[in-house]
């Protein structure tokens, strides 16, 4: 590491591109958005920044302020259930033989490469009523029928398909398929890089395998357990696609809401509030995180 | 290889020998593939409707390649993809440089802020870009390739810091005294970068490069707030088009996208495997 003074010309020359796209196509835009909450409507197009905290009042607002709510339940939900599905399979490549590993975390990683909205609307298509999943089940029915009557129930009446599409399920269902590779990833560089041979003598010990995983792994790996958590959390709390395209109209996030205010609703000053909200929710997770980073560090 | 005979007792650690394990990820695998092939399979599906097998056809594919608007959708996407990727390498190897190499004030805040555009919500960069280019009366009615320039600016703002990321994961394992024999045998500035840093740095700016090509291939939420009726990219025409139905021609696109990245995914294993054989 050098100082900058040292070689003034050639650290300007580097430092100059990129630190000044950051700043006029990165720092000023959310800079404008960030004036215009705090500014008000005056014409269909035209902001007045008056300095005035209305948008930030509506924004709290019961019916925004449960929506803001209700999105931090889903992410929080749709984490834990991405933690229980994903503990197992980062344990499992850990563990795997090495000739294994590669191809059991390509595994992961290919769903993860392919585009977003391509695997929303294969889940569309396999959990529409007539999709894959209701076919299935409706065919079981019509053929099981004579299991129900053979012990002396009555007759199934007609199947009904279940509603698996646009509503409250189908987001925590879309959002865990969608982010469980962002929680396996951390979780398995985390468990790689454990010392196996604690987890043998606790083995060795006479302690089972839940005991050993509760007491002896998931203290160890806490550090990579909660960045898995804050990297699913944090996209799960901002997204937009799932939510539209497999929710129904009370399944909303407060993404939708800002694309609403910015797109059919133009108001523009209360997007920008609802934004910020965001923003400010996501800096204090990550903020907690390099916090706690700091005092692990500190203390070792 | 025997699955079910077991030649050797199982390890305490071998957990993926393990049956409920290997259920697990049975049941893992099942629910993270099984909508991608259900899509892949029913794109030949000779039937309008998507739940029935009626038969194998091309039909579908062949009206993809007649498909005007996506054909133009996909050449937008591919461009703006290659320019972001360009201009992301450039910016993003230069600031990886610049925080591994110099000390100087407000390093931290500017690491920071480097570090933003891959934390900051999607939407709210969305928004961000759409509320700027409106500041900024960005013009609309550009030809081609320069109307390109707004939606192409965003990609650039989030997929350069994944590029410096990369890369200085990279420039950590670089020995410093190569560079300096370099210079004490005469070597300037510019040539001791170009022929010692900039070979090492080389798996990183590839892998970055791949990382912003697919970042800005993907893309729907930031480019959906930036682009105009004229600079449809590929993802937000696929949005307009499930949006209105699921249509086995949609499945089409999907599974043609799929295979890309396959392919993408295998070029960027068999560059790490040559750049591993390379090092070794």
């Amino acid at each position: 590491m050098q100082d900058w003074k040292r070689q003034p010309g050639f650290f300007a020359a580097i430092a100059a591109a990129p630190v000044t796209w950051l700043i006029l196509f990165f720092i000023v835009p959310l800079a404008i958005v960030w004036a215009y909450s705090f500014g008000r409507n005056t014409g269909l197009t035209s902001i007045d920044i008056s300095g005035t905290f209305a948008n930030y009042s509506r924004a709290l607002e019961p019916l925004y302020f449960e929506i803001f709510l209700k999105s931090v339940a889903v992410a929080a939900l749709t984490t834990l259930i991405c933690l229980i599905v994903g503990f197992p399979v980062a344990m499992a490549i850990a563990f795997a033989p090495p000739r294994w590993k590669p191809w059991l975390l390509l595994l992961v990683m290919l769903p993860f490469w392919t585009n977003l909205l391509i695997r929303t609307y294969a889940l569309l298509s396999v959990l529409g009523t007539r999709g894959f999943v209701n076919q299935t089940l409706e065919w079981l029915w019509n053929h099981c029928g004579w299991l129900m009557s053979a012990v002396g129930l009555p007759e199934p009446g007609p199947f009904q398909p279940l509603p698996l599409l646009y509503n409250n399920f189908a987001v925590i269902f879309g959002l865990v398929y969608v982010h469980l590779p962002f929680m396996v990833l951390p979780l398995y560089a985390a468990l790689d890089r454990l010392d196996k041979s604690l987890i043998e003598a606790s083995l060795d010990l006479g302690a089972g395998h839940w005991t050993t995983i509760t007491r002896i792994v998931a203290p160890l790996a806490a550090p990579g357990i909660i960045s898995g958590l804050i990297i699913t959390f944090v996209p799960a709390l901002g997204s937009y696609l799932t939510p539209e395209l497999m929710g129904g109209t009370d399944s909303q996030m407060i993404a939708n809401v800002i694309e609403r205010q910015f797109k059919r609703a133009n108001d523009w000053p209360f997007g920008a509030a609802l934004s910020f909200m965001l923003m400010y929710a996501t800096f204090i997770l990550i903020a907690l995180q390099a916090l706690r980073n700091k005092t692990i560090e500190a203390r070792s | 290889m025997s699955w079910f005979r077991r030649r050797t007792p199982v390890a305490p650690l071998d957990y993926g020998r393990r049956l409920w394990m290997r259920a697990w990820i049975a049941a893992v695998a099942l629910f993270l593939y099984a909508p991608l092939l259900v899509l892949i399979v029913f794109s030949f599906n000779d039937s309008r409707a998507n739940i029935v097998w009626k038969g194998f056809t091309f039909k579908y594919y062949g009206k993809v390649f007649h498909n005007e608007g996506l054909l133009t959708a996909l050449g937008n996407s591919l461009t703006i993809a290659l320019l972001a990727t360009i201009f992301s390498l450039i910016l993003g190897a230069l600031a990886a440089v610049l925080l591994w190499r110099f000390r100087f004030p407000f390093k931290a805040s500017v690491e920071g802020t480097m570090a933003l555009p891959i934390v900051v919500p999607e939407i709210c960069m969305g928004v961000a870009m759409l509320v700027f280019f409106a500041a900024i009366d960005w013009p609309n009615d550009l030809v081609w390739p320069l109307s390109l320039g707004a939606i192409t600016i965003a990609h650039i703002t989030f997929c350069f810091p994944f590029v410096a990321l990369v890369v200085r994961a990279r420039l950590a394992s670089f020995n410093r005294e190569e560079e300096e024999a370099a210079k004490d045998l005469g070597a300037t500035e510019w040539q001791s970068f170009r022929d010692v840093l900039l070979p090492h740095m080389k798996p990183g700016l590839v892998a970055g490069a791949l990382l912003s090509f697919t970042l800005s291939l993907d893309d729907f939420v930031i480019t959906f707030f930036t682009s105009g009726p004229n600079t449809i990219t590929f993802p937000v025409k696929v949005y307009s088009m499930v949006r209105f139905s699921v249509t086995p021609e949609v499945n089409a696109v999907s599974a043609l996208l799929i295979l890309l990245t396959v392919v993408l995914t295998t070029v960027a294993l068999k560059l790490q495997d040559v750049s591993a054989e390379a090092k070794a």
